[in-house]
């Protein structure tokens, strides 16, 4: 069971030392293979910090540390906040480094740079992830792999050409990165299925919900909200025009067309599909962390402050996806706050029926105790659940999503005037994350 | 001065110690090497003169002597600088061709006698290696750069009007063959470290921090006698054809007089002495080479040509120094990190793409995002072509591309150090522009890039007009060298400097002017282009009124530049100047008709000028012909005539910008058309031009043309009050 933290100054995490969430900013979120496809991870956390820096106008010398997630790692750059520091719009002593917990990476990357800001190692830092599913690593099969090794140490050139010769046909087939569970074997769709038959999910509610999903992303896009946190990007390889919104957002779609989709995983018996599943996607996101007193100092206004935060996990072989049930009543206790207390709740939407039995949790006296509480966190109010759609609509770049919703989540407090919010990501391996954002 | 050993390093020559203390040659010991170390006293680089010849000579021969050393090494004791050349002051002060010889010849003793020394020197390059630099360098027996972006090598001189005097013309094809040998003297390009060691100009290439080491271990190994196992640079076949044996080179040199003659339409002459210094050493042998260079040298450095080159060099030099504020006014100029830059079109792209490659943070408005993406696809096609040659790295490019931030708001302005807007020619737009500016950029110098709109009407809304001042581009802003910024009254010394350093910052060549119709560079160009129009108007030839341009030495024709600029744009200007000034800036007949008939030049296709659709051009359009008052039949003119009608304008025009105030001085006259808009440079700028003809010659030409075209050619009262004195604009420019 996750340890219950004692509450803090005001209830609000960080003794003393508020940590503000001064600015975000995102590329738009591309399915992978269109748009952004023949840029990398680095390229988009670039894109993001380097108009994160822009707009806030922030001297480069100001950053102490740069904190990047990012899930599927790449082979050539595998520490890419690094890489992202090295921007000419920091100094090149910027210490950065990468962080890894799949879907919350980001959000591990928000927390661990509170959490240096908190212990007063550092006033400034950047925290964002970026993803590209485009650009994948695809690896070489382990046969391929041990006589290509062995090549390298031949002497000679009848050497090399010997062992080459001992290539059979099935050595040539690579191996692509399947999101399946190394413990279990189960994908994250079959896992999602089984969630769906477990809590009782119906197809139609997981239709209708990522249907709700995509008109309030459009919305949202329309009014300005969403596409205001987006940073505009040239695309490749002509760079005529630039992407301006995410282009996962479907305005066109019904129900009726939502529910002829074949189910995509569990074929006989399953109801998750790709339309009520989060696409693969390539994007990039950045927010900006600052020391409460620093932020004053430099005459910035925060948009909201980080008031809690907690992490969980679950067997994955039991529901892989349902962590945020265990992590979001840690977040408030430690908050001081109850769900009622909540302007808007997020939750990162991997697929509709992990979101939908997110919510039944939520409100489950069996799960309640199973994180040890004696009352479950509460019924959502759908009016603040989500409220600009998610990731089945937006998209979601694995590594980026987490810095996308904090984003997301602290504008639209804002602009509401709300003074808290909730938000919760599910995250591969069976682990969930909570965070309370307060605003004044 | 001697070892803690009681060892003299100078053979115990006490006068050669002074010699070398005077010229700021340090003489170590190290392992039975001479490490010689060159730091010129009271100099940032080194140059050579004739006064250190003798102090190097003396030092060579007791090194020679003094069984002490087993050889020497050549270091500079600057910061990455090697040796930067000769000395150009002392060559411009020739009044004879025979003192120019004499100290060719001078060079030649010391550079033989380093050559033909049977102790090894090894050249030890960091820094630059330019000229007389490089030419010592390929005296020595070894040759090691660093692998250093400031280490650069190169044979300048031509740029001057000279030729490297100091026996390149003979060393550098027998080093790196003849074809390589002369794009390196007839370009001057500059040579950077790897390129150097692949094409064999120098043996090996380290790093910097054992350059030292390695230097003086080659001089042990070479004394010894040891073989340096490198890698020697193979002729190839094509190479070997053409020039191993006396018919190919026969080719090279006739090959490359052709070109030089295309190039320079036979108005500079140093490139021809080059190529005929390097074939008398192939044809007539080595002494007869080295006395060629010599005495062709000693000719071209007192031609006017070199003359007018190396006052533009100091010139340039000079206006380096310059602030820019009138004398007695001093001001700090504001640091730009962050540039905001309205308007993504050619312009506004252009100033960002040299922006972002001197490292300054640029914020790109528009309108649209269709706009911002053409304008970030132009800048990256600047920035790209650097790497295509190779210039940077793949990781520098990605760096300077991810300085260019982009909106269609005015987010990210608000740390904006300054604002140059480029927005469409129209004084609403700027006005509006520059209200906005204001409110969201509170600290930001105001800088607008406007070719035709007064300064002074523009900064009439401003809350805060001391902010506000002209920089004017040229077009394409990463070529083109001028900034011409223009003040106005009320524009503070702060605002200038900080206008005119951004500008340095950026490699410009920066004058300041003040504000007027056309500011400078537009209002000289303006009477030069409307005259090629009138030729044309009378019944010239499109193609021969552009031959007669591109002849008298300008980079294109005058209906070609119309062609380039946009005649929209030019007939845009051509109305501001000529209500401004009257009938001496009234446009021709057929500019104005060619605009309503919609051609407007390369851009659209179509000008005085056919393009296909790459925008290539084809031909001259004879049916422009009946758009002119002279209708289709045209007739022969003189190229003299045609010169003179069209250049006379412009130097007239130029000397009442002199009288208005509007520069302030020739010099800055002179700098802003020769970079501006492609003034000859042999004939040193119009100011330098009109002294070369003579005032009084000049007041007589434009008084004979007056009388044909009453009114567009009456001399500018200065102008006639400085012949009338028998005045000159600039002092020792002798009239021809």
């Amino acid at each position: 069971m996750p340890s219950i933290g004692t509450p803090t100054y005001g209830n609000t995490f960080g003794n003393r030392r508020r940590v503000a969430i001064v600015a975000g900013v995102r590329t738009p979120f591309a399915r992978s293979g269109t748009t952004l496809k023949d840029l990398t991870a680095i390229d988009l956390g670039r894109l993001a910090v380097a108009e994160l820096m822009q707009r806030t106008g922030l001297d480069g010398r100001e950053v102490e540390m740069l904190v990047f997630g990012t899930v599927v790692q790449s082979v050539i750059a595998p520490n890419i906040a690094r890489e992202i520091s090295l921007l000419p719009h920091f100094p090149k002593d910027l210490q950065a480094y990468t962080v890894g917990r799949a879907c919350a990476s980001a959000n591990q990357a928000i927390t661990d740079a509170a959490d240096q800001i908190v212990l007063g190692h550092a006033d400034v830092a950047i925290a964002g992830g970026a993803e590209s599913l485009s650009q994948v690593p695809i690896l070489h099969s382990r046969g391929m792999a041990d006589v290509l090794v062995a090549a390298s140490k031949a002497k000679s050139l009848p050497a090399r050409l010997q062992t080459l010769a001992r290539l059979r046909p099935r050595d040539l087939i690579p191996i692509t990165p399947a999101i399946a569970e190394p413990s279990t074997g189960e994908s994250m769709g079959q896992s999602a299925d089984k969630m769906a038959k477990l809590n009782g999910i119906s197809r139609e509610a997981q239709d209708r919900f990522a249907l709700r999903s995509h008109e309030m992303a459009a919305k949202g896009t329309d009014d300005g909200r969403l596409t205001s946190e987006i940073v505009p990007v040239p695309i490749p390889p002509k760079f005529a025009s630039m992407m301006t919104t995410d282009n996962g957002i479907r305005r066109d779609t019904t129900y009726e067309q939502m529910a002829q989709l074949r189910p995509a995983f569990d074929k006989l018996y399953g109801s998750v599909t790709a339309g009520n599943a989060s696409p693969l996607t390539d994007g990039g996101a950045a927010v900006l962390l600052m020391s409460e007193e620093r932020a004053k100092a430099l005459g910035y206004t925060p948009i909201a402050f980080i008031r809690s935060y907690a992490y969980a996990a679950i067997d994955p072989g039991e529901q892989l996806l349902q962590a945020p049930v265990f992590a979001a009543p840690v977040a408030l206790q430690r908050a001081g706050l109850t769900l009622q207390d909540m302007d808007l709740v997020d939750m990162h939407e991997a697929f509709a029926a992990q979101v939908l039995s997110n919510i039944q949790g939520f409100a489950s006296q069996y799960w309640a105790e199973r994180a040890g509480f004696t009352s479950p966190v509460g019924e959502i109010d759908p009016e603040r659940l989500n409220v600009m759609g998610g990731s089945i609509s937006i998209g979601h770049p694995f590594g980026a999503t987490g810095a996308r919703i904090v984003t997301t989540v602290a504008n639209e407090l804002q602009r509401r005037g709300g003074q808290f919010a909730l938000l919760t990501v599910c995250a591969a391996g069976g682990m969930g994350h909570a965070m309370v954002l307060e605003r004044i | 001065m001697t070892t803690p050993h009681g060892v003299n390093l100078y053979g115990g020559d006490e006068a050669l110690m002074q010699e070398c203390q005077r010229i700021g040659v340090t003489v170590e010991l190290e392992s039975n090497v001479a490490v010689l170390i060159f730091d010129q006293p009271n100099a940032a680089v080194n140059v050579l003169n004739s006064s250190i010849v003798g102090a190097f000579s003396g030092l060579f021969d007791m090194i020679e002597r003094d069984p002490l050393y087993v050889g020497a090494v050549l270091f500079s004791g600057k910061k990455d600088s090697w040796i930067a050349g000769a000395d150009i002051e002392e060559m411009a002060s020739f009044r004879t061709p025979l003192q120019g010889e004499e100290l060719s010849r001078a060079g030649h003793v010391v550079m033989d006698k380093i050559e033909a020394m049977k102790k090894p020197v090894v050249a030890a390059i960091h820094g630059v290696a330019l000229g007389g630099g490089l030419e010592t360098a390929l005296a020595c027996r070894h040759r090691i750069v660093t692998d250093h972006p400031k280490t650069v090598l190169a044979l300048p001189e031509v740029q001057l009007g000279l030729l490297p005097g100091g026996g390149s013309t003979q060393r550098l094809p027998r080093t790196v063959g003849l074809q390589v040998a002369l794009d390196m003297m007839l370009t001057g390009k500059n040579i950077r470290a790897k390129k150097a060691l692949q094409i064999g100009l120098v043996h090996e290439m380290v790093h910097p921090a054992i350059l030292k080491t390695v230097a003086i271990d080659r001089a042990q190994k070479l004394a010894r006698g040891e073989k340096l196992s490198l890698k020697d640079r193979k002729l190839g076949a094509t190479n070997f054809l053409l020039e191993d044996n006396p018919i190919g080179r026969a080719v090279v040199f006739r090959k490359a007089r052709e070109t030089v003659l295309k190039k320079t339409k036979g108005h500079y002459p140093a490139p021809l002495a080059i190529i005929d210094a390097v074939h008398k050493g192939y044809s007539d042998g080595l002494a007869a080479g080295y006395a060629e260079e010599s005495r062709r040298f000693g000719d071209l450095a007192v031609s006017n040509v070199c003359r007018q080159l190396v006052y533009l060099f100091f010139a340039t030099t000079a206006l380096k120094r310059d602030s820019g504020l009138p004398a007695g006014v001093t001001a700090t100029a504001h640091a730009v990190n962050k540039l905001g830059i309205l308007g993504a079109g050619f312009m506004g792209a252009g100033i960002a793409s040299v922006a972002v490659q001197h490292g300054t943070l640029v914020r790109l408005k528009d309108a649209s995002y269709e706009r911002i993406a053409k304008g970030y696809a132009a800048v990256r096609d600047v920035v790209r072509e650097r790497l295509r040659r190779r210039q940077i790295t793949r990781a520098q490019c990605d760096d300077i591309l991810s300085l260019v931030g982009s909106t269609i708001d005015y987010r990210g302005f608000a740390n904006t150090d300054l604002v140059i807007e480029a927005v469409f020619e129209d004084l609403n737009v700027k006005h509006a522009v520059l209200r906005e500016m204001e409110a969201v950029a509170p600290h930001a110098v105001f800088a607008t890039n406007t070719s035709t709109i007064p300064i002074t009407d523009i900064a009439s809304v401003a809350t805060r007009p001391d902010r506000v001042i002209g920089m004017h581009f040229f077009s394409p802003v990463h070529k083109m060298p001028l900034l011409e910024v223009i003040v106005t009254p009320t524009t503070s010394a702060e605002t200038t400097v900080t206008a005119v350093e951004y500008g340095r910052k950026l490699g410009k060549t920066v004058i300041v002017v003040r504000d007027g119709p056309g500011f400078y560079v537009n209002r000289i160009l303006a009477p030069y282009l409307n005259e090629c129009g009138k030729l044309l108007d009378d019944g010239g030839s499109i193609e021969a009124i552009d031959a007669a341009m591109t002849d008298f030495g300008f980079p294109v024709g005058g209906l070609t530049l119309l062609d380039e600029v946009g005649l929209d744009i030019a007939g845009k200007s051509g109305a501001i100047l000529s209500h401004a000034f009257g009938d001496r800036m009234a446009p021709s007949v057929t500019l104005q008709q060619i605009i309503e008939s919609g051609r407007l030049g390369r851009k659209a296709g179509k000008g005085f000028y056919n393009y296909d659709s790459d925008g290539k051009r084809t031909h001259a359009d004879a049916s422009v012909y009946a758009l002119s008052p002279a209708g289709g039949q045209r007739k022969e003119f003189d190229p003299h005539t045609m010169q003179n009608r069209a250049v006379l304008p412009l130097l007239n025009e130029a000397v009442r910008c002199l009288e208005d105030g509007i520069i302030a001085s020739p010099r800055d006259g002179d700098i802003g058309a020769v970079f501006g808009i492609g003034f000859p440079p042999f004939l040193g700028g119009p100011f330098r031009y009109l002294d070369t003809i003579g005032l009084a010659e000049v007041v007589r030409l434009l008084e004979e043309l007056n009388r044909q075209f009453p009114g567009r050619y009456e001399p500018a009262p200065l102008l006639r009050e400085m012949a009338a004195r028998g005045a000159q604009f600039h002092a020792g420019v002798k009239p021809t």
